[in-house]
């Protein structure tokens, strides 16, 4: 063998790694931030690569709201330490003690919780850099962000105000207080996320699984009660349904699809045939046109 | 629904449905094609884009529907669907109706995976262009049947030539408002071919489409018999690019991007493979250091590899313990990449604060950080015209060629050769913003042929010899803020000390040495440069400098502080407000200035950027100057 052409999936591999390496290469206190979900799942193996055989140099940070589906906290502390990596939990103190949670307070929950708690962390720990999971496919706004994001340092996005990025050649200098949000799967779609997964084997919460799962139907959207914390109106019961989620988030926010797709290749053939676009599922995107955006200018990932 | 419906193959693929497994296998062997479109500002980039998206089924359902509802609201395409709307992305450029940046957007093929840089038409928006034509492969160049070869359509194709994008499609869009007239298109064809050929383009592919009807787009159209290429997509898919061909007998080269060190058995040098074939055995030299060694492993999470291509990243370990640090670059022993620390390039001017020739910036190239400074341009190009003009800067979006000097020798290859170790980025020392894109188009041959000549009597003997530690303190301030007559009062007590010392005065120096330069940004920053170097001259002497300087700029201020060895350098701020000295005017040039008698005159009509962490702030409304001289005594001789 002489010769080799590299397949788009060897390509964006290499991209991401690249990424990941002039990161721990340029910024001073890097951490990756872990959200549970498949994205996240994928960008922790290519850092399993890219440092290979060192220990991705760098911790993982989970910004919990303690509403995430009990699958992912167990997935969650057992990929770390697969990993070799120490893991920082985050919990916003002030949203802990108001007992802020996505039943009663609506957005709150995501500003105080996700918003909040991410820049509390980042601030606490000095972090300089934090590698995030987000595509450019999954939203109109996010097809514009920069590989590496820059923010003040009241962790304010200004999208007049982004780097160009040519070539291979990312910017990485930044002033004191200043840091970045760096992507490092920018350029993945759904379906490159999917296929990744199933190539590699990387282990996934079951829940992007189809199971028979405890289920009410609200404002259109599937919700499982994953715990008792679950306020059941009157007249509301359980159901269990054979579902599955495309993407994770916290369970009283996140819609389920029914499915009965119990393995991975058989959700990508549903992933492929299917008419919705993945964010539907997720509550928080359905408050204004443009909302991404906004939350984004305001510090949420 | 107005828009045409007609091609189902790139909608459904019955594979997916009959068997997932099959399907998966195919799908995992596609390649990748980045493209740029390019096009004036009405031509229909966006429409295309989302053609291509729904074509190829990347819509779905909710997105549709929301996509209704904004064509009715805010769409330019009456009843139908306006598949703008679907790529421009952030708000307020959809209420001002334009793109104004580069989105990147996703779609495939049961061949290819496609990423789209959807590059603005503006005038102003060279920039973006630039950033998108970057990391391209292919340019999609669009043209308005109904206009023709325009002005922008000229300098897009200069753009996505000077970046080294080979495959170029001139997509003839809207073909439907000039009912498919092969006239038309045969026109702009030939108007294009000679336009061209003038600057370098050898060869482009032809399309006549419609995207919002459709045509030509995933199949050749019946509205257009007379064309016997291909449609649109099917070119894309099935176009040959440099990733997909056989790796030529390009030499093997990789940036090393981190050396990788879990214990002490083991050490290694990560980075992407920039050109060539790398194998265990393979000998391999080191730049610029130029050692040399063999390949021992190629490692990978996977596993040890046999063999290893451009485009790939891996970390290699080698047969010998030799010194190689990020930056460096690992290339065929036989076959070494030039050093060098002196360039001709050309430079894509991207902030709002034009070029200041002289200036130091920090250059990335590679994975490599240096300090660079940029001469004046040789001449500018009219991006419009390609003339060439005369010009002493860069403002933004100015395209130019100047020579670079960095401040220590780098491996690089000419950009033609290799984008990764051709390309660079300025950025600016203060602000940390990406200045200026770059290409190096050859190294100056001067830079390889003067040396650095070793003395045996080195600055260490000379400083001994005085029995004293060398530095430079360096005033800065206002005109008529005190700098001269502290700067006199230290060197008095300093010689009272028996310390050796020379005063450079910014009135005297400029009697002589820097009688040329006048006082516009450029030459105020040659004038700092020579002090710096005759003041570095006058260390390396043993002596103590004492300098009095408005020296205005604070990355001057920062290049002299580079310059010399660390902890030489203290920086005096000598703070006295605008009004005081002004109050003061010992030699009547504010007077002069405010009446309009003397230009660019600092905290007149030009600005003066205070230090932000002096060694030694001097507040001359609170501080007698003998009292200032003896706080920077006091720092000097502890």
């Amino acid at each position: 063998m002489t010769s080799k052409t590299l397949t788009h999936l060897q390509r964006l591999e290499a991209e991401s790694i690249h990424i990941l390496r002039e990161v721990a290469a340029e910024a001073e206190n890097p951490v990756m931030l872990y959200s549970v979900g498949k994205d996240s799942a994928v960008m922790l193996h290519l850092a399993k690569k890219a440092f290979y055989p060192s220990p991705p140099p760098f911790p993982l940070m989970h910004v919990d709201t303690t509403w995430k589906f009990q699958d992912m906290y167990k997935l969650r502390d057992k990929a770390a330490r697969d990993a070799g990596m120490e893991l920082i939990v985050y919990q916003n103190p002030e949203a802990r003690e108001k007992g802020i949670n996505p039943f009663d307070h609506g957005s709150l929950h995501t500003d105080m919780w996700k918003t909040e708690g991410l820049k509390q962390a980042l601030d606490k720990h000095g972090f300089d850099a934090a590698f995030g999971g987000a595509r450019r496919d999954e939203e109109k706004s996010r097809a514009k962000e920069r590989v590496f994001s820059f923010r003040t340092a009241s962790h304010r996005w200004d999208p007049k105000n982004q780097r160009p990025e040519l070539w291979r050649l990312y910017n990485a200098r930044k002033a004191k207080g200043e840091s970045m949000r760096v992507f490092p799967i920018s350029n993945w779609t759904e379906l490159d996320i999917w296929q990744y997964i199933h190539l590699e084997g990387i282990e996934i919460v079951p829940l992007y699984m189809a199971e028979e799962r405890p289920t009410v139907e609200r404002d259109g959207m599937l919700l499982m009660v994953d715990d008792d914390r679950f306020p059941l109106k009157e007249g509301e019961t359980p159901v269990m349904r054979s579902i599955r989620f495309r993407t994770l988030g916290c369970y009283p926010l996140t819609g389920a699809v029914e499915s009965t797709a119990k393995t991975l290749p058989e959700v990508i053939q549903e992933t492929l045939l299917t008419t919705t676009s993945e964010r539907q599922g997720r509550a928080i995107d359905h408050d204004q046109a443009a909302s991404m955006e906004k939350k984004k200018q305001e510090g949420y990932f | 629904m107005t828009t045409q419906d007609k091609d189902p193959i790139y909608k459904t693929d019955a594979l997916i449905a009959e068997d997932i497994d099959a399907y998966l296998e195919t799908h995992q062997h596609k390649t990748m094609l980045r493209f740029i479109t390019c096009g004036s500002v009405d031509d229909g980039k966006s429409t295309l884009i989302g053609r291509l998206l729904y074509d190829s089924k990347m819509i779905f359902e909710d997105q549709l529907a929301t996509l209704e509802a904004d064509s009715k609201k805010s769409g330019t395409q009456g009843e139908g669907i306006d598949f703008a709307l679907l790529v421009d992305g952030l708000a307020a450029e959809r209420e001002q109706g334009i793109t104004i940046d580069v989105a990147y957007r996703f779609f495939a093929t049961e061949k290819r995976k496609f990423i789209v840089a959807d590059t603005p038409g503006h005038e102003q928006y060279t920039r973006n262009m630039v950033t998108g034509a970057s990391t391209a492969d292919l340019a999609v160049i669009l043209i308005d049947a109904r206009k023709g070869v325009l002005t922008q359509t000229k300098r897009h194709s200069y753009l996505v030539n000077l970046l080294g994008i080979k495959n170029v499609v001139l997509a003839v869009n809207k073909m439907d408002l000039v009912d498919y007239s092969q006239e038309v298109f045969d026109q702009i064809v030939a108007d294009y071919t000679e336009f061209a050929a003038s600057i370098g383009i050898e060869a482009f592919v032809p399309i006549p489409i419609s995207g919002y009807m459709g045509d030509n787009i995933t199949a050749p159209s019946e509205n257009t018999p007379w064309y016997k290429g291909t449609a649109l997509l099917p070119h894309l898919e099935t176009v040959e690019i440099e990733s997909t061909k056989e790796p030529k007998s390009a030499p093997f080269r990789m940036p090393v991007q981190w050396v990788n060190r879990p214990n002490l058995d083991f050490r290694g040098f990560s980075g992407l493979i920039a050109s060539g074939v790398i194998q265990p055995g393979d000998p391999v030299r080191v730049l610029p250091s130029g050692k040399t060694s063999k390949v021992a492993k190629i490692v990978t999470y996977e596993g040890d590899r046999a063999m290893a291509v451009a485009g790939e990243a891996v970390t290699l370990t080698l047969e010998d313990e030799i010194d190689c640090s990020r930056g460096q670059v690992i290339v065929a022993a036989q076959s070494p990449l030039e050093v060098a620390d002196q360039f001709e390039s050309t430079i894509i001017w991207m902030d709002e604060q034009e070029m200041v020739p002289g200036r130091a910036y920090w250059l990335k190239i590679g994975t490599q950080m240096v300090s660079a400074t940029v001469q004046q341009p040789k001449y500018e190009v009219n991006v419009n015209t390609q003339e060439q003009l005369a010009t002493k800067t860069l403002d933004l979006n100015a395209i130019g060629v100047a020579n670079i000097t960095t401040d220590r020798e780098i491996p690089f290859a000419p950009y033609v050769e290799n984008h990764d170790l051709g390309g660079f980025i300025l950025v600016d020392k203060i602000s940390n913003q990406t200045v200026a894109a770059g290409m190096i188009n050859f190294a100056l041959r001067r830079a390889q042929n003067i040396h650095w000549q070793a003395t045996d009597i080195d600055r260490d003997a000379h400083a001994a010899m005085k029995n004293q530690k060398p530095a430079v303190v360096w005033l800065t301030g206002l005109s008529g803020s005190g700098k001269s007559t502290i700067g006199n009062i230290v060197e008095r007590k300093l010689a009272r000390m028996n310390r050796h010392t020379f005063l450079l005065d910014g009135d005297n120096v400029r009697h002589g040495l820097n009688k040329d330069l006048g006082f516009t940004e450029a030459d105020r920053i040659e004038n700092i440069r020579r002090v710096g170097e005759v003041a570095k001259l006058m260390t390396d002497a043993g002596l103590i400098v004492i300098t009095a300087f408005i020296s205005p700029f604070r990355s001057e201020r920062e290049m002299v502080r580079q310059m010399m060895q660390p902890g030489e350098f203290v920086e005096v701020f000598v703070d006295t407000p605008l009004e005081v000295a002004e109050a003061r005017d010992v030699k009547g040039l504010y007077a002069k200035a405010r009446s309009g008698q003397l230009k660019n005159f600092t905290g007149i009509d030009s600005p003066y950027e205070a230090p932000d962490a002096p060694e030694i702030r001097v507040d001359t409304t609170e501080m007698t100057p003998e009292e200032a001289a003896d706080a920077i005594i006091a720092r000097l001789i502890p």
